[in-house]
């Protein structure tokens, strides 16, 4: 049995992960050293995604691994994991649209690259988003969507921005099924991604990291 | 002397279903009455350009088009989808305008909005709608979860009816909750005991749970006489409604609806043999699905939206394991059974084609979005034919000019020869009317083959 927890979580060999971290945690192993390596592997994990090695439902089955290596630590941990993090992203499907796959799997995907994302959810009003903005001073706002419709939800939101006097504050990226450069142009958005992975790169650009 | 269809080919089958879509009937079953001879001209070229390039045996006189949208006619008619949904008249009223203004060669029918009274009768859980968990001007959309536990594969492998009847359903309609309650009809087999089967049926939540689907079989109905209404006095001005039901890949039947992306996703890892088994399980239903709507509505074409087997959504090998090897078994029954299988490849398919090799030659119509259809061309133009793809965002934010472009492209790449049908790529619901109407007419004076 390989000992490597970061290998074997990039490789998703879920039972021997487990393995590795019970023997780890029962040595008396700091908890953060090993929550360390689960996301060095899930790390990974995007990077093969990004290089087409991986699809999607490897990128589910690592977040499912790693919820159970956070839920086996847990117990462990005396006081809450305060993780350095890059920056605040705010993160949500736009109103009228309730498809979260997408966007669920660029949540994580920043998660695990390390930045603090504010999951707005579905459905969600041009005003929580300005809201969102005001409350945290976050610097980048993502928005999904798949419908159609979603489009124009997209160009609400940026004008309730840009009414809100917060447009220079932002960067802002959209996504989904059907998003391409002439919807960003519509929209207002900064930057569109096709995947997950390039969710990561655009945030990585305009925050550092 | 004529063959009975059950010794038939398949090609006679399907030959044996064009001629029988060139005479269309009328709800007695009498031969329809045109009204005019223009009209039964119209619709009768529009069966044999489909036919030809379909079958890939001749080049059809143009190439034909279409449209097959999302919720786009009812509010180019100007009513929201709340409207559209809970007003059949309105709702059929909206898509004989969307018709007669657009004028596509064949086109779908109106039955995408459904039926809201209906939805609320039996409390369908599964979907948020117009002013039902979204607002009015927003359309249904499913709420993706695992309405099947991982821990039931074996109950549903067992016996899928009594899987859906007792606990699928149930979980998805809160007026069956009841039916949770009923026993297996396969447990009714002789004069002892038969009584102890049917006490159930008795009892008041049940009776309550049958009086709600007795409500909402009245509901539904009402709603299909509407629907099928319009599909009639279409056809009797020319255009022809081709639909005749639908069915699915059986990796996105479970994965859809019953397990959930994520949950059959997980599967693929955490039980892989399970998961091929219930894929097993449920192939020769999907096939039955498909040939029992085709046999019920008249018409050959079985639509298969795909969605888990797009590109990105499986790798190559997880494609060939547990999406492929059923999807095909599906497409092979519904084409032995006479039927045209109409798959939708949602999202891109480039990595997926030389799959689609193996199937037989002039018997599949394969709607495309973002896949690169000069490829398809190249690859599969002597198999299947290609339907699509103008973009969605084009037809929204493009203008009529841009899509003229994109279709004169697309007929001198893919149009080359027939086996090609104008279209657009995936389900819109907003686009600007004079963009589809320059796909449709620009299709019509520049797709003739000379």
């Amino acid at each position: 049995m390989t000992t490597d927890l970061v290998k074997t979580l990039a490789d998703l060999k879920e039972k021997e992960v487990i393995k590795i971290v019970e023997s780890r945690l029962s040595a008396g192993e700091d908890p953060f050293k090993i929550l360390d390596d689960a996301r060095s592997g899930v790390e990974i994990v995007g990077k093969r995604f990004a290089e087409g090695d991986y699809f999607i439902p490897d990128l589910i089955y690592a977040g499912e691994i790693l919820k159970i290596i956070t839920d086996m630590i847990k117990p462990n941990l005396m006081k809450k994991v305060e993780v350095k993090r890059l920056g605040k992203v705010i993160m949500g499907t736009v109103a009228g649209d309730i498809h979260d796959i997408g966007k669920n799997i660029v949540v994580f995907m920043l998660d695990v690259n390390g930045f603090e994302v504010l999951d707005l959810g579905i459905d969600v009003p041009a005003q929580k988003f300005v809201d969102t903005i005001k409350e945290t001073g976050s610097k980048i706002v993502g928005m999904s969507g798949f419908l159609t419709l979603a489009f124009q939800s997209m160009k609400d939101t940026v004008e309730a921005i840009k009414k809100a006097g917060l447009r220079d504050e932002v960067k802002i990226m959209i996504g989904g099924g059907q998003i391409d450069e002439e919807v960003r142009i519509f929209s207002g958005a900064d930057a569109y991604g096709k995947d997950a992975m390039e969710a990561v790169k655009l945030a990585k650009g305009w925050i550092g990291g | 002397m004529v063959k009975k269809w059950e010794e038939m080919t398949a090609e006679e089958k399907q030959d044996a279903q064009f001629q029988k879509l060139l005479i269309p009937k009328d709800h007695e079953g009498n031969n329809l009455k045109f009204q005019s001879p223009e009209a039964e001209a119209n619709y009768k070229a529009a069966i044999t350009r489909l036919k030809d390039a379909i079958q890939l045996r001749k080049t059809p006189d143009r190439v034909p088009v279409t449209i097959f949208p999302g919720m786009y006619p009812f509010i180019y008619s100007g009513m929201n989808l709340h409207e559209a949904m809970y007003d059949y008249d309105r709702c059929v009223a909206g898509f004989k305008k969307f018709v007669l203004d657009f004028k596509p060669d064949v086109h779908f029918g109106a039955a995408a909005p459904g039926p809201g009274k209906f939805y609320e009768i039996l409390d369908y859980k599964l979907y948020v709608w117009p002013g039902h968990g979204v607002s009015p001007q927003s359309i249904y959309q499913c709420i993706e979860g695992e309405y099947m536990g991982a821990e039931e594969y074996d109950l549903l492998i067992t016996d899928p009816s009594f899987y859906f009847r007792n606990f699928y359903l149930p979980r998805v309609f809160g007026a069956l909750i009841p039916w949770s309650m009923l026993p297996p009809l396969t447990g009714i087999l002789e004069m002892y005991g038969v009584a102890f089967s049917f006490i159930p049926y008795g009892l008041p939540p049940v009776q309550s749970a049958y009086k709600a689907l007795f409500e909402a079989g009245a509901e539904a109905l009402k709603w299909a006489m509407a629907v099928g209404g319009v599909d009639i006095e279409l056809a009797t001005m020319g255009f022809p409604q081709i639909l005749g039901g639908f069915t699915k890949a059986p990796f996105d039947t479970l994965g859809d609806t019953l397990r959930g992306t994520k949950g059959i996703m997980v599967d693929m890892y955490r039980r892989p043999d399970k998961l091929l088994e219930a894929l097993d399980k449920i192939t020769p239903i999907m096939i039955n699905m498909g040939l029992g709507a085709a046999k019920q509505t008249g018409k050959p074409f079985i639509f298969m939206p795909l969605h888990k087997g797009a590109d990105g959504f499986l790798s190559d090998n997880q494609f060939k394991t547990f999406y492929w090897p059923h999807l095909k078994k599906v497409i092979l029954g519904l084409i032995e059974g006479g039927c045209i299988p109409f798959p939708a490849a949602e999202g891109s398919f480039n990595t997926r084609l030389e799959y689609l090799k193996e199937l037989p030659k002039g018997k599949t119509v394969w709607m495309f979005d973002q896949t690169d259809l000069a490829k398809v061309k190249a690859l599969l133009g002597d198999t299947i034919c290609i339907f699509g793809n103008v973009p969605s965002v084009m037809l929204q934010l493009g203008t009529p000019q841009q899509v003229k472009d994109y279709c004169k492209k697309l007929i001198d790449d893919v149009g080359q020869g027939g086996g090609f049908i104008m279209a657009n790529g995936a389900f819109f619901d907003e686009a600007k009317p004079e963009n589809v109407k320059a796909m449709v007419d620009f299709t019509k004076e520049y797709g003739v083959y000379k």
